[in-house]
């Protein structure tokens, strides 16, 4: 008791209130202070160095070998994988596919996310409940929705095609043909994705001032005008967000496409690959039944420079959108 | 914050409420048919009322011996939910650190941490399948368990989340009274950021459960299968028996179906605040 009681009136102490402790106690806190913050945040950069850095780089490097699983030596070939990918036209059909499936799965996705936002962005009763009902899509697992909607979309016995029956549309054999896969997978990856577009466009709608709307309504603006002059152009930040995570997500697709196929095609999706995707290309190469791990990292590669591509045009055409509107 | 500034008109309702049921109907026709006997899928016009099979089609799908359900399902519980506890923890820890804590660097450590947000890693499985192979990983949970132990998403959501529910002045305090850093993170930072821990915990449980690609890239043992590694060879049988099959998607999808009825209010909150300050 004495000496804590001298140590806590002991005039060498600043006024920075310590408690007593050892002597060592100050300097231990300033290392404990100074050091430790990097011992928090270490997990994470130690483990996507090596779970994600490092693979990625190592892509590029496995892409300029001949490498395959079972070869012992795996020779240098420089971009020999990568001619060989621009001449492959298996290749450049997943290529196509991958464009075409996420052109009709992005653009109804988030012009559909736009408008259901516009519908949530009222004064509702049971609004939980509303929002609850638009999300709860993207809550289920992505094979479960492939295998049930393949069944939805199936020749003979879909519900699609008995919906269509009534309206006269024969049925459709929907993974007989390109434009059908891609129908098909794409509306899997709509119904997913719409709900949750939407609550992240009604967040950063509600964040619009409300004065900015009175105003314009003083003006004599209706309200589709001011959903196209105010709304649209101030969400321009968050739409270019939903744009670039859209477009990272539905350039990678693997699980829907490959679902939708069934059987020994389903890597290739469909026995004349008319779903077949990059991503499902690389699988195709990398593993079973080819194991050639460097032919498939160059596809990874591809896939990558298309995805920066694709962004970078999106955002481009959005920010002219938005100008000369 | 209230709703939006006009009232909702009769037309609004009818067009969510379509927009309900078009979500929905594709889970509720999936538990329909996990009711029904096998020739449901046949029927014209399709059954859209539960039937009475489901003990039925049960017995047969945990009996079905290229699909592993239950082991699936054991294996997903364990893989998500190891995930989810070092998620919740570890992003707490790095997001107090950041939001906090003064450190050299930290605003460039950050950014880097948002620029990995938008690095598509999933193209990096050949090298990561190579890394399984040397490690002895190959067929094993942790392949899919480790890579998945932090992530830049939560550290980011954590580190918002603590800037503003933490007050300065109790760090103070507590460091006043002695506490180390980790202390401080214990028991002044950690309960504040019970909420927020919620809502990442339950994020991250759907999408590990959820995981396909990796798991199919990784797992090869077909009797050592996660959930959905379980229900990709369900379906992709030479014999179709389609109530068997959507038993297994909805036994699956319940678990997911259960945590949103509970927390869908906090899992839609975290939705939308994230996405106002990202």
């Amino acid at each position: 008791m004495a000496t804590s009681l001298d140590t806590r009136t002991e005039p060498g102490t600043p006024v920075t209130h310590r408690r007593p402790g050892s002597p060592g106690r100050p300097r231990l806190s300033r290392i404990d202070m100074k050091y430790s913050p990097y011992l928090y945040v270490a997990p994470f950069f130690v483990l996507f160095a090596v779970f994600g850095v490092y693979p990625l780089v190592y892509t590029l490097w496995v892409s300029l070998h001949e490498w395959d699983l079972l070869a012992q030596e795996h020779p240098f070939v420089g971009l020999a994988n990568y001619s060989a990918l621009l001449s492959d036209s298996d290749f450049w059909n997943s290529v196509y596919n991958t464009l075409g499936i996420f052109v009709l799965s992005t653009v109804p996705q988030l012009l559909l996310a736009l408008w259901l936002a516009n519908m949530l962005n009222r004064q509702l009763r049971a609004r939980t409940f509303f929002r609850m009902g638009v999300l709860i899509p993207n809550i289920t697992s992505t094979a479960a929705v492939a295998i049930v909607f393949g069944q939805l979309f199936s020749r003979d016995f879909g519900l699609i095609n008995w919906v269509l029956g009534f309206a006269g549309v024969g049925p459709i054999d929907w993974n007989a043909s390109k434009l059908g896969s891609w129908i098909a997978i794409s509306t899997m990856v709509d119904w997913r994705w719409t709900g949750y577009n939407a609550l992240i466009f009604l967040a950063a709608m509600q964040a619009i001032p409300r004065d900015l709307y009175e105003s314009a309504a003083i003006d004599g603006a209706r309200p589709s005008r001011q959903f196209w002059s105010i709304t649209v152009p101030l969400l321009r930040p968050t739409i270019v967000f939903c744009v670039i995570i859209s477009t990272i997500g539905g350039l990678q697709l693997f699980t829907e496409p490959l679902l939708f196929n069934s059987g020994t095609n389903a890597i290739r999706g469909g026995p004349l690959r008319e779903s077949q995707t990059m991503t499902m290309y690389m699988f195709e190469n990398a593993f079973a039944p080819n194991y050639n791990f460097g032919y498939g990292a160059a596809v990874a590669w591809m896939l990558f420079a298309l995805i920066v591509v694709v962004a970078i045009v999106n955002v481009l055409i959005i920010r002219r959108a938005a100008r000369s509107s | 914050m209230n709703g939006g500034l006009w009232k909702g008109t009769r037309l609004t309702y009818v067009a969510l409420l379509l927009a309900g049921v078009m979500s929905v109907f594709p889970i509720y026709w999936m538990f329909v048919v996990a009711t029904r006997s096998s020739d449901a899928m046949g029927q014209v016009p399709p059954p859209v009322t539960p039937g009475g099979n489901l003990p039925g089609n049960l017995d047969r799908l945990f009996a079905n011996t290229d699909a592993h359900f239950l082991t699936g399902m054991l294996n997903s519980a364990i893989v998500a939910g190891s995930v989810t506890v070092s998620v919740v923890f570890f992003s707490s820890l790095a997001g107090f650190a950041f939001a906090k804590l003064r450190f050299r660097g930290s605003n460039a450590l950050l950014l880097v941490i948002i620029a990995t947000m938008m690095v598509p890693t999933q193209l990096g499985v050949i090298p990561l399948y190579m890394l399984m192979t040397d490690l002895g990983w190959n067929d094993q949970l942790q392949a899919v368990i480790v890579p998945g132990l932090v992530t830049g998403f939560g550290v980011f959501m954590m580190r918002q989340y603590a800037s503003q529910a933490v007050s300065d002045e109790l760090i103070e305090a507590a460091r006043v009274d002695g506490c180390g850093t980790f202390r401080i993170f214990r028991s002044v930072v950690a309960p504040a950021l019970r909420p927020a821990a919620a809502v990442l915990g339950l994020l991250t449980f759907m999408t590990t459960w959820n995981d396909f690609l990796w798991p199919y890239a990784v797992l090869n043992d077909p009797e050592n299968p996660t959930v959905q590694l379980s229900l990709r060879a369900l379906s992709n049988g030479y014999y179709q028996d389609m109530s068997q099959v959507f038993t297994g998607t909805a036994i699956a999808t319940l678990p997911l179906l259960v945590v949103f009825v509970i927390f869908g209010r906090q899992i839609i909150g975290g939705i939308m605040e994230g996405a106002v300050k990202a």
